[in-house]
């Protein structure tokens, strides 16, 4: 392969195209001369083939998926079923209009419907919105509405997100864009929520707690009901991060936990693609005391069976979104609940869990395990033993790519010194795993024979290491035309 | 029940397990009280096989009425464009929808690449300097957009033009809590935001200003020397645009915009009952490391060889954690894509041509609609591809009379505004025939 693929305005080359527009069969009419553009978007002309061929060879400068194993922890990299994007692009799906009178959407109206139905189900709450883009979007929706909440009852005072130090960066970034203050609480000897902390840090002041359980570390918080009873004598309310719902599909709900709202990431547990970084859907579920505060608007069923998109109560906290949320996204994801059904979303969770204890348990000889008892979903080694070898995760990391295997999440969560969190999901088969034990004991053994190799490393990609520092100190953020 | 996702056969179980040193799954699970744990079925439909649910996907799907079925007017921040082929088959390879974010920049070449051409296109469109990798959607991003603004000028208030889309005036509302900016709407004359008032609005208390181009209405308003009042007052001037207009008409970068943001939908990307679509997000050179989100820069490897990552990073929620002025994560990467691809593929004089197709198609259709007696058109501004038309009759009326000849009239306003429940505001692209724009005029006779 190329060292270095072209731009596409490299390719450019000038009278070329790769559009075709029909004759226009109306008159031309002028554009007035204040608004006329002056000069033309340098944007490429190319053939058809020439666009074909260059995003082909991106895409094979590209790793996903299908492409190999990709247990980059916390991110749920599971397999991405076919099906969902066939679905998706039916017609009836793709083309359909967000202001189209309501009763040409009954098919979408619907499937949004019981979608907010399953994922209530599966997640233990009272009701769910499907409007956030996202994990994050997710997070900030459902603190504002946790701070509708404390102000409907007159109490302002509220402004204070107790996260814990091994959350995830957007928990505490939701608190500040959601207008409340984080407090941080440090994780006890185990890597747990630290109880005396927490009672410590509640108060007349205390908005939420922010959690993900299972953890970052891929550990389940043992002390979760009175985590939550400690939470809701203060007064406050309880997030559940659903970033590592993986690990609970049909095992445990968030609302038996005692939260009170709860995102998930349908990007992650719920098999809808990453694509490169997005889009994905964050819906919000929540208990009765949070349903007048949802967003706008909710779908709900007529007594006719038909159904209508119904604006948010007196109380809610507006719109986060424009229309109704990732549609696309969430068709594929209410594909995956009919395909596997209450038995498969269990199986699910299970063999998440099995797999990432197997990893565990193959490879904890070799590197080290800052928390031990079993994981969940995923678990964290540190490596340490290796640094003191001269080798630093992200030389592992960089190493694992000579095997075409993605590295796991690097340098977090960040109360572990040199992390590396591996997350295998429940989609890969057993061969796939053994192969990268294999490897892994393999780049152990390295670091201790060659540490030469993986600090080299990667070897075999298209590009080596690249210059971090530089693209920061001066960014080149855009291609120009010379003159 | 076996299941085509789930590999793990039994043997590979039990090896699993011997090797774990446990007898059953259950004991990975100890560490979750028995009073959490639950003890029955999800209460959801039995598993479907593929065959059985794309059936019933199809049904779901054909009970609603796409734009294929029907002659569509709408637009309103939405709008049905052709989509070339290729871009179907380039978002299709599975290299780039099933990656996720860029961490790794030596496997993640073709995605960083395609984003920073991405970023190209969008800034050369819009006319500013610098692009990130893609929001949420256009209101979001524009919400973004005021957030920035606060944090730069540390200001709270934000003077937003009446002729912002409805939507995007919402998502403004509910964000602006958390920072608690102060939203002034400004008033319109006609369809137009009044220059008047918003020129006497603006002083030093201004962190920015919002105005919509085209704006809701369809109309392209001019603002003069707009951008140097708000700089004298070191506020920030807002436009929240449509990236297919710019194609032809004078981008925002021109007249002095600090940023400019919107949506990508047009770009490829269908309609998709409103997502996922793809907001941008644009500014100057000055504003560069107060950008929301990923952005990706060129830089080169070990080797000298050119290469990209994601760069800037100190600006976001993983660095800042709760000193971030903005928490996005995950965005519309593989729709930013999509973009690219239909940018690449309209190229620099295909662009401007189908923006053209839009801009004579949607006025041909005002003339022939307000050739009707009873029709008039509302826009006393220039327009691109949208236009408001006036009624003797509710438009609610018309649009649902025109339904049953399988025409989607366009957006009643009246669903906005009250006193404007005479008017409808309709969108022309390039895929409208001039036959399809006769018969419509044809049937909106027939109603009258």
């Amino acid at each position: 392969m190329n060292k270095n693929t072209p731009l596409i305005f490299e390719r450019s080359r000038k009278d070329r195209i790769a559009y075709s527009l029909p004759k226009s069969d109306v008159p031309t009419y002028a554009i007035p001369d204040e608004l006329k553009r002056e000069g033309k978007a340098e944007l490429p002309e190319v053939s058809e083939l020439d666009v074909i061929r260059h995003y082909t060879e991106l895409s094979r400068r590209n790793h996903g998926v299908d492409n190999g194993f990709y247990p980059l922890g916390s991110c749920t990299m599971k397999y991405n079923p076919k099906l969902h994007e066939d679905v998706a692009r039916l017609s009836g799906f793709a083309h359909i209009h967000p202001y189209q009178p309501q009763e040409t959407v009954q098919g979408a109206l619907k499937m949004l419907a019981e979608l907010q139905k399953y994922l209530a189900e599966i997640t233990g709450m009272e009701q769910v919105t499907l409007q956030p883009a996202a994990g994050a979007h997710g997070e900030w929706t459902g603190l504002m509405m946790i701070r509708a909440y404390h102000e409907s009852r007159g109490d302002f005072k509220r402004t204070k997100v107790i996260i814990p130090d091994s959350a995830h960066g957007t928990n505490p970034a939701s608190a500040t864009v959601a207008g409340l203050e984080t407090i941080t609480i440090p994780s006890d000897e185990h890597g747990l929520v630290s109880i005396e902390h927490l009672r410590q840090v509640l108060g007349e002041d205390t908005a939420a707690l922010m959690l993900t359980n299972p953890n970052t570390l891929g550990l389940f918080e043992r002390e979760i009901i009175e985590i939550a009873n400690l939470v809701h004598q203060a007064g406050g309310m309880l997030y559940y991060d659903g970033a590592n719902a993986n690990a609970i599909l049909g095992i445990s709900r968030p609302g038996d936990m005692g939260f009170d709202v709860v995102h998930l990431n349908l990007h992650k547990t719920f098999t809808t693609p990453h694509g490169g970084g997005g889009p994905g859907a964050g819906p919000v579920g929540v208990k009765n005391a949070l349903v007048p505060f949802l967003p706008s608007p909710i779908i709900e069923q007529n007594e006719d069976g038909t159904y209508h998109l119904k604006d948010g109560l007196l109380q809610s906290i507006g719109r986060v979104k424009s229309y109704y949320g990732n549609f696309g996204i969430l068709v594929r994801a209410y594909t995956y609940i009919r395909t596997m059904g209450s038995d498969g979303l269990k199986k699910v969770s299970e063999n998440a869990v099995l797999h990432a204890n197997y990893l565990l348990a193959s490879l904890a000889e070799a590197y080290d395990v800052p928390y031990k008892g079993y994981c969940m979903h995923e678990f964290v080694f540190s490596g340490k033993r290796q640094k003191e070898q001269g080798v630093r995760t992200l030389d592992i990391a960089k190493r694992l790519l000579d095997f075409g295997i993605h590295p796991p999440t690097i340098y977090f969560p960040l109360i572990v010194e040199e992390s590396m969190m591996i997350e295998p999901t429940e989609t890969e088969s057993k061969e796939t795993l053994d192969q990268f034990i294999d490897v892994m004991l393999q780049i152990a053994k390295e670091i201790e024979h060659e540490p030469e190799l993986v600090q080299d490393a990667p070897h075999t990609t298209v590009v080596k290491r690249l210059d971090e520092v530089r693209a920061a100190r001066k960014p080149v953020l855009r291609w120009r035309k010379e003159d | 029940m076996k299941y085509r996702y789930l590999p793990t056969t039994d043997q590979d179980r039990q090896e699993m397990l011997e090797k774990i040193g446990v007898r059953s799954i259950e004991e990975l699970f100890s560490d979750i009280p028995s009073q959490i744990r639950l003890k029955r079925s999800y209460q959801l439909p039995e598993p479907l096989a593929e065959f059985s649910l794309m059936k019933h996907m199809k049904q779901l799907a054909n009970m609603n009425q796409s734009l294929e079925d029907y002659t569509s007017f709408l637009g309103a921040g939405v709008y049905q464009h052709h989509i070339p082929s290729v871009v179907g088959h380039i978002i299709s390879r599975s290299e780039f929808y099933t990656a996720y974010t860029p961490y790794q920049p030596e496997i993640s070449q073709g995605e960083l690449q395609a984003i920073f051409e991405f970023q190209t296109m969008i800034a050369e469109l819009t006319g500013m300097e610098v692009a990130n990798s893609s929001m949420y959607d256009g209101a979001t991003a524009l919400a973004e957009a005021a957030n920035v603004a606060a944090a730069v000028t540390k200001q709270k208030k934000i003077l937003i033009s009446g002729a912002l889309h409805p939507e995007s005036r919402e998502v403004l509302q509910t964000q602006a809590k958390g920072f608690g900016l102060q939203l002034i709407d400004i008033p319109l004359v006609d369809e137009v935001t009044n220059l008047e008032i918003l020129r006497k609005s603006i002083d030093d208390q201004t962190a920015a200003v919002i105005v919509q181009f085209p704006n809701f209405y369809g109309s392209l308003e001019t603002f003069a020397d707009l951008a140097e009042l708000i700089h004298q007052h070191k506020g920030l001037f807002i436009v929240q645009a449509n990236p297919m207009a710019l194609a032809i008409i004078e981008p925002p970068g021109a007249w002095g915009a600090d940023i400019v943001v919107g949506d990508a939908q047009p770009f490829g990307i269908p309609t998709s009952y409103g997502g996922p679509h793809c907001g941008f997000f644009t500014t100057t050179k000055k504003l560069m490391r107060k950008i929301p989100g990923r952005i990706v820069g060129q830089t080169v490897d070990e080797d000298g060889n050119r290469g990209y990552v994601l760069t800037l990073q100190a600006r976001e929620q993983h660095i800042r954690r709760d000193k971030a002025t903005s928490n996005i994560c995950s965005n519309q990467a593989l729709n930013a894509l999509a973009a690219a691809v239909y940018m690449s593929t309209f190229g620099k004089e295909g662009l401007q041509q189908v923006a053209k197709l839009n801009y004579d198609k949607a006025h041909y259709a005002a003339e022939r609609l307000t050739s009707i007696p009873g029709v008039s058109l509302v826009n006393q501004s220039p327009f691109f591809h949208e236009f408001v038309i006036h009624f003797s009759k509710p438009a609610a009326a018309i649009c649902r009379d025109l339904l049953s000849k399988k025409i989607f009239a366009g957006f009643d306003l009246g669903k906005i505004d009250l006193t404007r429940n005479h008017q409808l505001l309709v969108a022309v692209t390039e895929v409208r025939t001039k036959a399809e724009i006769d018969q419509f005029a044809v049937a909106l006779e027939g109603v009258l």
